[in-house]
């Protein structure tokens, strides 16, 4: 027992220290290239000012922001803020950054884990019919309609699901996250829902491809190793076959997969939520980009390196925790 | 000759072929199998010897019907004197025909030991395999142990417990000794003797000459991809004058205690046979008849040779 929290420990001290290299070099990478991008946030923040500002007025802007101070220092400033938990305002919003990347993440997160949990569930699932029927009508054909999803870009998708669902059937609302006029606190839980069902499934649509043409090649290596070749010599049929021993040897790297897709899955929602107007992530970081925004941009870059270096933590330790081959060596 | 319906198997012209990509797109058989006969009995144990790429594994997979999709089998392939069919040959494996593969490598790699020899069919045999695990010398923790945590031996004594808990009649064992001591291995073909003193059949594909004439009735003698000789295992502790094919006294002569004296040249290869009897090119009885023609098999002295010479 004692062995065994000494090795968790050690798993997250590791994990841990990985986590914030991770992060100091993603943070400087970003500042040094947000330094030398034409972006003039001086400028951006007058105008979002709204109001004329003197010449005099916006040196002493520039004096207070310290905008002209050598890039280490600068750094060095926002860093030392950054680790007080103060992230900066984002200009765009004229609210804290790390404010809006918690409210942003949350609705980020719903639409994210439906499209992941979905395309997770259909992936698997049609990748493991291909596998069943390999090189015969049912794989063939589901192996050109996802070699088709694969290259079709999300938001082209996205556009034509608005206009199938949205604007011809009239089943899904167009955009946002809620109904348009009505109060945040009094929009329902089934209102939010029904707002996100359509931009989940473009995201769900976009990766589930990838995930079920994996499974089927695992399973059709699977299918093809001895101890298949050995349960068929034991009389086990094509569908016991899978029970006992596909999905068992299918299932860890489908996993390891799908925490993996997490930098896709992310990459897709900023995608997604633009098309759909829908208040996440990745439209914040859009219209950070797009604005100037720095200290938003700054932000959602790190945030966004933190979640997906989260989730290829948890594949290496799930793989760990469910193979018992890796657990062994570990221990 | 015995009658047909007294055989538990009987193999005669069996030949196997795949069909392979050549150059580009162009398909081509590849034969790798060709005019073999073995035939077994109640009650014995054929050992089926022969050098590496001679077939013999080949052949357990075509008795159950396990061929890759790419393979066409042609010729008699019986049990007890029914043809095997595929479709009877996906109700006999497993249940009247048990097979013992070669490797670790035949075990699922994430299920545990126990349970995996236990197998697929209901209810689980749990009581007779622990005391199968036990006779073998396997210790209790072993059911729950994945097969990369067993040594070679155990693994195959693993393997070996799966074919003893079936009712089969005709058990395929593929080089079941390798890995284990001499102890365990003697335990093990003691076990097959037992099942064969049953009125059960074993057919003993092995490397290990020197024990499957101790503990098999009858040897077959394979040589790219057919059978040259079965002769009876007396036979083979005579000597060679006792055997009836070239090839057999010339593996007799290179066994380290009778000479160790080797053959020039090679085992032919599929797609490259000879077009007459295929150990002509080594042999040094050969004639112009048999580079033209494969011999036919014939009967000498309780045992069967395809030679035009064996004597």
């Amino acid at each position: 027992m004692k062995r065994t929290t000494r090795r968790l420990i050690h798993i997250f001290a590791t994990y841990g220290i990985r986590i914030i290299t991770l992060l100091l070099a993603v943070s400087v990478i970003t500042f040094v290239l947000v330094s030398v991008s034409p972006i003039d946030p001086v400028r951006q923040y007058i105008m979002g000012l709204g109001t004329a500002v003197s010449p005099e007025q916006r040196t002493q802007i520039e004096e207070y922001w310290g905008v002209n101070e050598p890039l280490v220092e600068r750094y060095v400033g926002w860093m030392s803020e950054l680790v007080k938990g103060n992230m900066g305002e984002s200009a765009i919003y004229r609210r804290p950054v790390a404010d809006i990347i918690g409210e942003r993440f949350v609705n980020s997160l719903a639409l994210m884990l439906c499209a992941w949990v979905l395309s997770g569930v259909i992936g698997f699932f049609i990748g493991c019919v291909m596998g069943m029927y390999q090189d015969r009508l049912p794989d063939k054909i589901l192996k050109k309609v996802c070699y088709i999803i694969s290259s079709i870009p999300t938001f082209w998708l996205g556009l034509v699901f608005l206009l199938v669902f949205s604007v011809w059937l009239k089943w899904f609302p167009i955009g946002f996250s809620g109904p348009i006029g009505v109060l945040d606190k009094d929009i329902t839980v089934w209102e939010k829902l029904h707002h996100l069902i359509l931009p989940a499934f473009t995201l769900a649509f976009m990766s589930f491809a990838n995930i079920a043409l994996h499974t089927r090649q695992k399973l059709v290596d699977v299918l093809n190793s001895e101890y298949v070749l050995f349960a068929r010599a034991r009389g086990e049929r094509k569908w016991t076959i899978l029970r006992r021993h596909g999905l068992r040897n299918i299932l860890l790297p489908a996993l390891t997969l799908q925490f993996a897709s997490f930098a896709e899955l992310f990459g897709g929602s900023v995608m997604a939520e633009n098309v759909f107007s829908y208040p996440g992530l990745g439209s914040a970081a859009a219209a950070a980009g797009l604005n100037s925004d720095v200290p938003l941009l700054l932000g959602v870059t790190l945030f966004s390196a933190l979640f997906v270096a989260i989730g290829n933590m948890i594949a290496n330790l799930l793989y760990g925790i469910i193979d018992p081959q890796i657990q062994e060596v570990g221990g | 000759m015995k009658q047909k319906d007294e055989t538990i198997l009987e193999i005669h012209d069996l030949s196997v072929s795949f069909r392979m990509y050549d150059h580009g797109l162009e398909q081509t058989d590849l034969q790798v199998i060709s005019d073999l006969y073995l035939t077994v009995y109640p009650g014995e144990i054929v050992a089926v010897a022969g050098s590496s790429g001679s077939g013999k594994s080949l052949l357990a997979s075509a008795i159950l019907g396990i061929l890759p999709g790419n393979a066409t089998v042609h010729g008699h392939l019986h049990y007890k004197g029914q043809e095997l069919t595929q479709e009877r040959q996906e109700q006999l494996r497993g249940t009247d025909i048990a097979l013992v593969p070669q490797s670790v490598a035949f075990l699922d790699p994430l299920m545990k030991v126990g349970a995996q020899a236990d197998g697929h069919r209901k209810p689980l045999p749990t009581d007779k395999r622990k005391s199968i695990f036990k006779r073998l010398g396997l210790p209790d923790k072993t059911e729950q142990l994945y097969p990369f945590q067993l040594s070679g031996g155990m693994a195959r004594r693993a393997l070996v417990s799966t074919a003893l808990l079936t009712d089969a009649k005709l058990v395929i064992a593929d080089e079941p000794t390798p890995g284990m001591s001499l102890e365990q291995a003697l335990e093990a073909l003691r076990m097959f003797r037992e099942m064969a003193d049953d009125g059960k059949a074993v057919i003993l594909i092995t490397h290990d000459l020197d024990l499957a004439f101790e503990f098999t009735d009858r040897v077959a003698v394979f040589y790219a991809g057919t059978t040259v000789e079965t002769a009876l295992a007396s036979d083979f502790k005579k000597g060679p004058d006792a055997l009836r094919h070239p090839y057999s006294q010339a593996l007799w002569r290179a066994l380290p205690q009778n000479g160790f004296q080797p053959v020039c040249g090679f085992q032919p290869y599929a797609g490259a046979l000879p077009k007459g009897c295929l150990y002509a090119p080594r042999c040094p009885y050969k004639t112009a008849q048999c580079m033209d023609a494969v011999p036919p098999v014939r009967e000498i002295r309780g045992g069967e040779v395809r030679c035009y010479y064996g004597a």
